[in-house]
């Protein structure tokens, strides 16, 4: 841990500011439960997963809830193909995100936090705990909380096994719970009915990260990054064809070249904007912006240059839903074989095109009809992909030219 | 009536009756919804697709089923609701704000018809090469959105491996649509846990622990996985190419029994409504079917009764009188199949206290291959004796290796309602259309207390008509030989009757309150067993448990569907055949008479009793190797 915190060299306008451990809890504490959320409300935090949740409003219903328990769960599974923006915010500012945990549980009124541990991050296991022992130490965590009569919080950590699905909320709550990580029904939503049954709050280590600093200096001052809908910075995971790869802290709003300008990327054909999971971006689109109104994400961006075959990207990425499909929901089990399924055809150059119309059709289907975020966005890179690369692929890929019937 | 035209409604079509709360206000008020501009309200936390169907607006469903909990994983019940970014469950979607809802927009319609052509792609095999051609969920979905072909391809090659294991439950998971009702079914239901999803993604299947064949895994056999499942996914294990030889060879001397329940269901087989009884008419085709005899299992349920009556009275005799510590009370019943293997499983240091009564399908083999043997003037070599059974588990019950007492395989073949249906159609026969036969004596008089064994609570009636009389002299005091506290389905039932102005033999129970319990299913019975494990039954005397919901008559051999109206329905039948009956306790039938009289001269639990109507149980333990 020590050497991680030596290296520290990272700036940013927002997450990556200054900020000194222990202060958020400590004006958290001063501000009491009212202000706080009121201050997640003005800021317009989104959840940072990628789904973008307003913060606030999770927070409020589960606060409003009746229950004698309640939970606060950070999900930690960091499973998104591009993403490793989590890993960094956990090796060098456990501070941001754990102050972050203790000053939700004190607003929900939740007496337990969870981090669930992405299972190929057990290496973080050991400095994490070490982590909340010093907390612990330092009346961060335990009983009566810098003195705070009736405040006591504690977190664990809970190493996940490996399954991308469990970072979908009620999957990692099933998979906590000692279940299948299999998503649940929705409603009820955890807010309401979540871990054990009692309201929880899941939210992503980023989120909570820009917690601790929005408490500490204001939703005002948070609102002055990024765009009216898309409020405060985002932690990017730049990776493929560029001279710097990396995580970059950026205001939301920026556009996609001059990201690919700042990472100094070359000759870029397509950016793959929020994973594996996420849409594929053509160069004629480079000027749309990164934000919940246009490009979302949550962080990964995945640069390919004038080199690289888009079908095989495609096939790539659809190998691994199928391999991570949790197999409970029929439009996401089979659905994704049966994409798989037509990039083989499009490959051996066997294929109609009404054919691949009928499995965009599906791709649509696929994506109001799952059960979960998973099945729901399998589809997107599918459906991008051919969309936007349909010469490249339909009409002079290979044995595709020749093959290809009307 | 319905007549031969009105053929089976697919379930997925079959109106579907919501039980009103009696007080709606009592759980949280009303909302007003609207479902395709039809402005409604409905209790808080009602599911659309309750709500649809109180109001006749039809959601096609799969992965749903009234018995159990709600999956929301076949994705079929979609619907559109206004301001939500995907489709919405139906069968999952509590309603607890106004909101709107399209339950048919081309969204909606284009999503149902890829789920089924997904399905269907990896379904494998043809309708016409299967067994339920014609009552498969699957098949009438496609059927309900016009497949008329393979959009997505079609499976040509098996994934899985047909598991015939088991001795009652035949797994075919190439057909498997992963709805889970099975899984459901096992786990929640019935509490028993031996099927489960295993793998992810396209590799899932409902596999068991470690993917063991289902004869080395701790399955009862009870076969409700295969009453709920949608497709041809999971099957009974069929022996009717078996007894077809069997009939078709002179030689042999081919004997059926019938028990109570199949004949107050097989009509549903025929497209007949759930409720009404077809004894005699399966006489006379069982006949026509070329069975040698057609016996009533009814007749060794009474002899169940007394075999078993008399062991409560003598247990009650050793602990009152004698304070024999050794005797364990309560007795529980011992002719649910199922239920036996739960006991051995679960709880098998609890084997004592069952009775060690046999069920009444393998007394009767017993005698049949005995003493009918002997006055028929048949080598019991050339017996053939098949059992028409509601359950799986009697399949496995016969291949007991103890269940020979006479020297030969007391029951040959364990036959389900379903597979008699198929054998009566496949002899060109119509059931309904039959005349009415008798039973072929001596074995053909029976009770209406056998008879009331195919529901819950039917065996503890039964007994105590007859316990009640022998201790006290008089008929139990309910009115129309009705014990009501038996009846009916809630899950475990408690209720005792005083015993006073008893009998001299029996004068040592004077003033005993005789405390019962009943329950059905398994899941209820092993609240039973922890009920018992934590002392609460001390002061129980009997008790009865069945393996299946609402007894035999929800058995797992039973006509598909099921669900609580059906098992309603046929408890019905029956109850309303055993009033139409002369003989309504089991002493009083005069064949029971007559065997203690002329064959087992030493009475009930007597020494012959014991060698041929009498067995021992296997401590199996949860731990299989």
């Amino acid at each position: 841990m020590k050497s991680n915190v030596e290296t520290k060299k990272r700036s940013g306008p927002v997450v990556f500011s200054e900020y000194q451990r222990s202060e958020g809890i400590k004006k958290a504490l001063q501000l009491g439960r009212e202000n706080i959320l009121f201050e997640l409300k003005i800021s317009g935090l989104k959840g940072r997963g990628g789904a973008g949740f307003p913060t606030a409003t999770k927070w409020m219903l589960t606060a409003a809830a009746n229950a004698n328990k309640k939970f606060i769960v950070c999900n930690a599974d960091e499973g998104e193909p591009g993403t490793f923006k989590d890993r960094v915010l956990l090796l060098e500012y456990p501070e941001l995100v754990f102050d972050g945990i203790v000053i939700a549980g004190f607003t929900i009124g939740a007496a337990s936090g969870i981090i669930y541990l992405r299972g190929e991050y057990e290496y973080m296991l050991q400095p994490l705990e070490d982590y909340l022992a010093e907390m612990r130490k330092d009346n961060l965590l335990g009983k009566n909380i810098l003195g705070k009569e009736n405040f006591n919080f504690d977190i664990s950590i809970r190493l996940g096994s490996g399954a991308y699905v469990c970072g979908e909320e009620t999957a990692l709550i099933e998979s906590l719970e000692g279940f299948r990580g299999e998503p649940r029904n929705r409603p009820p939503y955890p807010v309401d009915t979540g871990y054990l049954g009692y309201p929880t709050v899941v939210n992503n280590v980023e989120t909570l990260a820009s917690v601790s600093h929005i408490v500490l200096k204001g939703g005002e001052w948070f609102k002055k990054h990024g765009t009216s809908k898309s409020t405060g910075s985002k932690l990017f995971s730049v990776s493929g064809d560029c001279e710097k790869p990396g995580v970059y802290e950026l205001p939301w709003g920026i556009k996609i070249k001059e990201l690919l300008e700042i990472v100094e990327a070359k000759n870029t054909k397509a950016v793959q904007v929020g994973g594996a999971s996420g849409t594929c971006i053509a160069k004629s689109q480079f000027d749309r912006i990164l934000g919940y109104e246009d490009a979302a994400t949550g962080g990964s961006i995945i640069i390919f240059n004038e080199n690289r075959d888009m079908l095989k990207v495609l096939k790539n990425f659809m190998e691994f839903f199928i391999e991570e499909s949790c197999g409970q929901c029929t439009p996401c089990r089979i659905g994704n074989i049966k994409l798989m399924e037509g990039i083989i055809k499009i490959e051996n150059g066997d294929f109609t095109f009404s054919y691949i119309n009928n499995l965009k059709e599906l791709g649509k289907t696929m994506q109001v009809a799952s059960k979960c975020g998973l099945g729901q966005s399998s589809p997107n890179s599918f459906i991008s992909i051919l969309e936007n690369f349909s010469e490249e692929i339909l009409h002079t890929n290979g044995k595709g030219k020749e093959n290809v019937k009307a | 009536m319905s007549k031969r035209e009105n053929i089976r409604i697919p379930v997925s079509q079959q109106p579907f009756t919501v039980i009103q709360p009696e007080d709606t206000t009592t759980i949280g008020g009303t909302v007003s919804v609207q479902i395709n501009e039809k402005k409604i309200s409905v209790p808080l936390g009602m599911t659309i697709l309750e709500a649809c169907r109180q109001n006749q607006i039809h959601i096609p469903t799969l992965c749903h089923h009234p018995d159990l909990c709600i999956a929301g994983v076949c994705r079929i019940c979609v619907v559109d609701v206004e301001g939500m970014r995907t489709l919405q469950t139906a069968c999952s979607f509590p309603i607890t704000t106004p909101i709107k809802i399209h339950t048919s927009t081309p969204m909606v319609r284009k999503a149902r018809r890829h789920i089924i052509d997904l399905l269907l792609s990896e379904h494998y095999g043809e309708c016409y090469s299967c067994f339920r051609n014609g009552n498969c969920e699957l098949q009438s979905l496609a059927k309900e959105y016009g497949v008329d072909g393979y959009t997505f391809g079609h499976i040509d090659k098996p994934r899985y491996k047909v598991d015939h294991s088991s001795a009652a439950v035949v797994r075919d998971m190439s057909k498997c649509i992963l709805c889970k009702r099975c899984v459901r079914t096992c786990i929640d239901l019935q509490e028993v846990g031996v099927l489960e999803a295993i793998n992810r993604g396209h590799d899932t299947h409902i596999g068991t622990f470690l993917d063991k064949p289902l004869a080395d895994v701790i399955c009862i056999n009870c076969g409700q996985c295969i009453n709920r499942c949608p497709t041809a996914a999971l099957r009974a294990n069929d022996p009717s190419d078996e007894i077809w030889e069997a009939i078709d060879n002179p030689k042999k001397h081919v004997i059926i029994q019938t028990a109570p329940s199949p004949r107050a269901a097989i009509g549903e087989e025929f497209g007949i409504e759930a409720g009404h009884s077809f004894t005699g008419e399966l006489n006379t085709a069982l006949r026509r079917i070329g069975f040698d005899k057609v016996f009533d299992t009814n007749f060794t349920a009474d002899l169940t009764i007394m075999e078993e009556g008399t062991e409560l009275l003598n247990r009650l005799r050793k602990v009152i009188i004698d304070n024999d510590s050794s005797v364990k009370l309560p007795q529980f019943t011992s002719c649910s199949p199922g239920w036996i293997k739960f006991i051995e499983h679960f709880y098998p240091e609890y084997l004592d206290y069952l009775s060690t009564a046999k069920s009444p399908q393998q007394m009767f083999g017993a005698l049949m291959k005995t003493f009918y043997a002997k006055q028929a003037g048949i080598d019991p070599a050339d017996i053939v004796t098949v059992a028409l059974m509601p359950c799986s588990a009697k399949k496995f019950e016969c291949n007991r290796p103890e269940m020979k007492a006479s020297g030969f395989k007391d029951i040959d073949y364990g036959l389900t309602t379903r597979e008699m249906a198929k054998m009566i159609r496949e002899a060109g026969i119509y059931l309904p259309e039959m005349p009415k036969s008798n039973f072929d004596e001596p074995f053909g008089d029976a009770s209406g207390a056998g008879l009331i064994f195919g529901a819950t609570g039917g065996v503890m009636e039964a007994a105590l008509r007859t316990v009640y009389e022998i201790v006290t002299g008089r008929e139990v005091p309910f009115k129309n030989l009705a014990i009501e506290p038996c009846r009916g389905f809630a899950g475990v039932k408690q209720a005792s009757v005083k015993l006073d102005g008893c009998v001299e033999q029996y004068n040592f129970l004077e003033g005993v309150e005789l405390k019962f319990v009943v329950a059905h299913g398994t899941a209820n019975a092993k609240k039973v067993m922890e009920m018992l494990r934590k002392g609460e039954l001390s002061d129980v005397h009997f008790v009865e448990i069945m393996a299946c919901p609402g007894g035999c008559l929800g058995g797992g051999g039973q006509p598909i569907p099921t669900n609580a109206e059906i098992r309603r329905k046929r408890a019905q039948a029956i109850y309303a055949e055993d009033e139409s009956l002369p003989v309504r306790k089991s002493h009083e039938n005069p064949h029971i008479k007559y065997i203690y009289e002329n064959f087992l001269t030493e009475g009930p639990c007597g020494k012959l009793s014991h060698k041929l109507l009498h067995t021992h149980y296997t401590k199996r333990g949860k731990f299989i190797s």
